[in-house]
């Protein structure tokens, strides 16, 4: 029995999606053809356009499809940086806690000399510190060209205050990305209604396919393209569309956002109960992350004196799949930089594991993962005293 | 048993693991990830620490069926073994740090942290044999494939450390450990040995030291004379004494032909002064060795033993009499060795079997 508590690295297909895409397998056609059968394959690109632009509200014609989050992420950050008209708009404000897609692309330009960065910090609960962002954006306003925070969290789930970043920047005429990978199906997510300027979606994280996404970003800006070529997504995005993922990632878009409400809750109750019976097995662990402005499915743990990537074994043993929320870069576990912005110590934020509930988790899971945890957190902090001896 | 197999990414520990998973045992693949920072640390595709030696690991793991984690030992790693190889050299020492390795990380942090997590025991793809003897302990013996034989660099463990290991490969000749690879196939069956210490990309350890010692700003003397052991005379200058060894011929850089018209070799190094004493090859002779740090396999000798010895890596068998004394040992060579490094461990044999080890503080000759 695998009990899959991993759905913010990725979920499981919706069968709906899976069986649309499916069904696309069989036929033939490069949408930018100018047969029939292209023409075919394009009618399905643009109705599944329409349906993402309905799902996410926006407009079809600001739905530019990429390969998935970290390509959108790098069209929007160096894209736009590019592409900036103001050479003396040079400065791009970010948070601590962005994923690697955002704070890479950022590290590179500032390497490279193509933008200044600042990154906000955050508070204990990995949340931007508006007041903090307004003194920011007043200190030199007319010189910062892009202000990009992400929706909510993937490690700790902590939904960000993307309305008033929104607000705030607009007031002095900064455009706002955000990526929204983790928030699509999970909370509501209104394109027009916030206001951002771009925003990053991936299909794999709302129950479609793997590499496929798109960068929603308003008709008025022209990111400088990451892929030269044929142009076939407003000149922004090159390469053939795939028609078979788009139709899986259109499918999943429209069944996640229309169940968003209703799941939310359902998962957010089984998620309360979750964290609720680990608290009790390990009275110990320390609840990480916003208790109010969060994701549904997401629980993240401290416990502290074991180590998450024994954990994370000892409970994979036990059919549990969870993740220890740390980028593994070649290998070599590193220490959340997510944490360590919240101010946790190092040897906590080794000590983490991120538990993440989605549409296909049931009640039985959450019991697994209860019967589990006790032991499992005990073997772990034997070893983590056995590891520490010398 | 519960088997946590330790897989570097090369052709034997991938076999290995195949092996004790074949025997019934419940295993699970790890690989170690020993630099914090691997680009700094090596970017060759031998030896151990890097990206595509995980991958390769992680593969072998998917065909043999286990699952597979990467264990991060750096900050242990670095701390009892690189921060020792260093020191080492400093003081004029040539370390074993394969052996510092299996002593404090492999069979130490690993085999703890094994332990604690439920599992019985580590298999490494090390060529070495376990027995148990008729005392009921178990005894480290030679492998079969002589060219290959590790229990040299095994010889720090003890009897608790040897109880919990699993060495699948010992009875195996290293050709067909590859043949056996293939036929399983493992993609790492042709993969190369690793020969060089595993933490210096480029193989240059003397570059190597000279980086690391400025970094830290160890206080090495970064320079000194090279003196003729007969005469005294001053024959040459160096950048620094971490660079010798002893018994090292090449790269001396002396002009002046010795008074015989013979090559001579690195007898002493002096790291205070940075003196680097140089003689013909008779003066490398020595027959005695002061030991320090002794580590046994089983129990402890009392009496003196007749015995043979091992000083390096893939070195040639002496033999001698060891003789214990507290905390340390002394080793008497019956035909003389040459070329005797303070810092390399003396590995004391009884036959196949290891005795125990340790580590040589000073050698004499009468």
């Amino acid at each position: 029995m695998t009990v899959y508590l991993d759905n913010a690295a990725t979920t499981p297909m919706l069968p709906e999606a899976a069986a649309a895409m499916t069904a696309q397998f069989a036929r033939v056609g490069n949408p930018s053809s100018l047969h029939a059968s292209g023409r075919d394959a394009r009618r399905t690109v643009e109705e599944s356009r329409e349906r993402i632009a309905a799902a996410l509200g926006c407009r079809p014609g600001e739905v530019v499809f990429t390969s998935g989050g970290t390509e959108s992420d790098n069209l929007a950050i160096k894209g736009l940086a590019w592409a900036r008209e103001d050479a003396s708009r040079d400065l791009v404000v970010s948070t601590a806690i962005e994923h690697h897609a955002v704070l890479d692309p950022l590290h590179w330009l500032e390497t490279t000399g193509g933008a200044r960065v600042y990154l906000m910090p955050v508070d204990r609960h990995g949340r931007l510190e508006i007041d903090a962002l307004r003194e920011v954006l007043a200190r030199e306003p007319e010189r910062v060209g892009l202000v990009s925070v992400m929706w909510a969290n993937n490690e700790v789930g902590t939904v960000q205050p993307v309305a008033d970043v929104v607000a705030m920047a607009h007031e002095h005429g900064i455009t706002v990305h955000t990526d929204a990978v983790q928030a699509i199906g999970q909370v509501p997510v209104g394109f027009a209604g916030c206001g951002v300027d771009a925003m990053t979606v991936s299909g794999h994280k709302l129950g479609g396919p793997f590499g496929i996404g798109a960068l929603v970003v308003r008709r008025e800006l022209v990111p400088t393209p990451l892929l030269h070529g044929g142009g076939q997504e407003r000149d922004i995005r090159s390469g053939t569309l795939d028609t078979p993922a788009i139709v899986g990632f259109a499918v999943a878009c429209e069944v996640a956002v229309r169940n968003q409400r209703a799941e939310a809750e359902r998962v957010s109750s089984l998620r309360d109960e979750l964290v609720r019976r680990v608290l009790e097995r390990v009275p110990d662990a320390v609840y990480n992350g916003d208790p109010v402005h969060r994701l549904p499915g997401n629980a993240h743990f401290s416990f502290p004196g074991a180590e998450g990537d024994a954990l994370l074994m000892l409970l994979d043993a036990q059919g549990v799949e969870c993740s220890t929320g740390s980028a593994c870069n070649a290998g070599v576990p590193q220490a959340s930089h997510v944490l360590l912005a919240m101010g946790a110590s190092d040897a906590d934020a080794r000590s983490s594991l991120r538990f993440t509930l989605g549409h296909e988790t049931t009640r039985a899971d959450v019991e697994a993962l209860v019967a589990a945890i006790g032991p499992a957190v005990e073997r772990a902090r034997a070893a983590g005293l056995a590891g520490s001896r010398t | 048993m519960k088997v946590l197999a330790a897989m570097s990414g090369g052709v034997d520990s991938a076999v290995a693991a195949a092996r004790a998973a074949e025997a019934g045992h419940e295993v699970t693949g790890i690989h170690l990830a020993l630099s914090r920072n691997p680009q700094s640390y090596r970017t060759g595709a031998r030896g151990c620490c890097t990206i595509e030696d995980s991958n390769d690991a992680r593969r072998a793991a998917d065909v043999i069926g286990i699952p597979f984690y990467i264990w991060d030992l750096s900050d242990r790693f670095h701390d009892d073994v690189v921060e020792d190889f260093m020191s080492e050299y400093a003081a004029g020492r040539t370390p074993n740090p394969c052996l510092r390795c299996n002593e404090k990380i492999k069979f130490a942090a690993v085999l703890d942290r094994a332990l604690a997590l439920g599992f019985d025991a580590v298999a490494t793809g090390h060529y070495a044999q376990l027995r148990t003897g008729a005392d009921g302990l178990t005894e480290l013996h030679r492998a079969v494939d002589a060219g290959k034989d590790q229990s040299y660099v095994l010889g720090v463990l003890t009897q608790e450390q040897l109880a919990h290991s699993v060495f699948p490969l010992g009875d195996t000749p290293k050709s067909a450990v590859r043949a056996e690879a293939a036929r399983r196939g493992l993609q790492v069956a042709a993969k190369p040995d690793s020969h060089d210490i595993c933490f210096i990309s480029d193989g240059d350890t003397g570059g190597w030291l000279g980086d690391k010692l400025a970094e830290r700003g160890l206080d090495v003397n970064r320079g000194g004379d090279i003196i003729d052991v007969d005469s005294g005379d001053v024959l040459g200058h160096h950048e620094g004494s971490w660079r010798f060894t002893v018994g090292q011929r090449k790269g001396l850089r002396i002009g002046t032909p010795a008074a015989d018209g013979r090559p001579r070799y690195v007898l002493d190094i002096e790291p205070v002064s940075g003196t680097v004493t140089v003689g013909s090859r008779e003066r490398l002779v020595i027959d005695g060795l002061d030991c320090i740090r002794p580590l046994w396999c089983g129990t402890a000798p009392r009496e003196p033993l007749i015995c043979t010895v091992q000083l390096r890596a893939h070195g040639a068998e002496h033999r001698a009499v060891l003789t214990p004394t507290d905390e340390s040992f002394t080793v008497a060579l019956l035909d003389g060795a040459e070329g005797v490094a303070p810092g390399q461990a003396c590995v004391v044999y009884d036959g196949t079997r290891v005795v125990g080890s340790g580590t040589i503080a000073s050698t004499r000759s009468s």
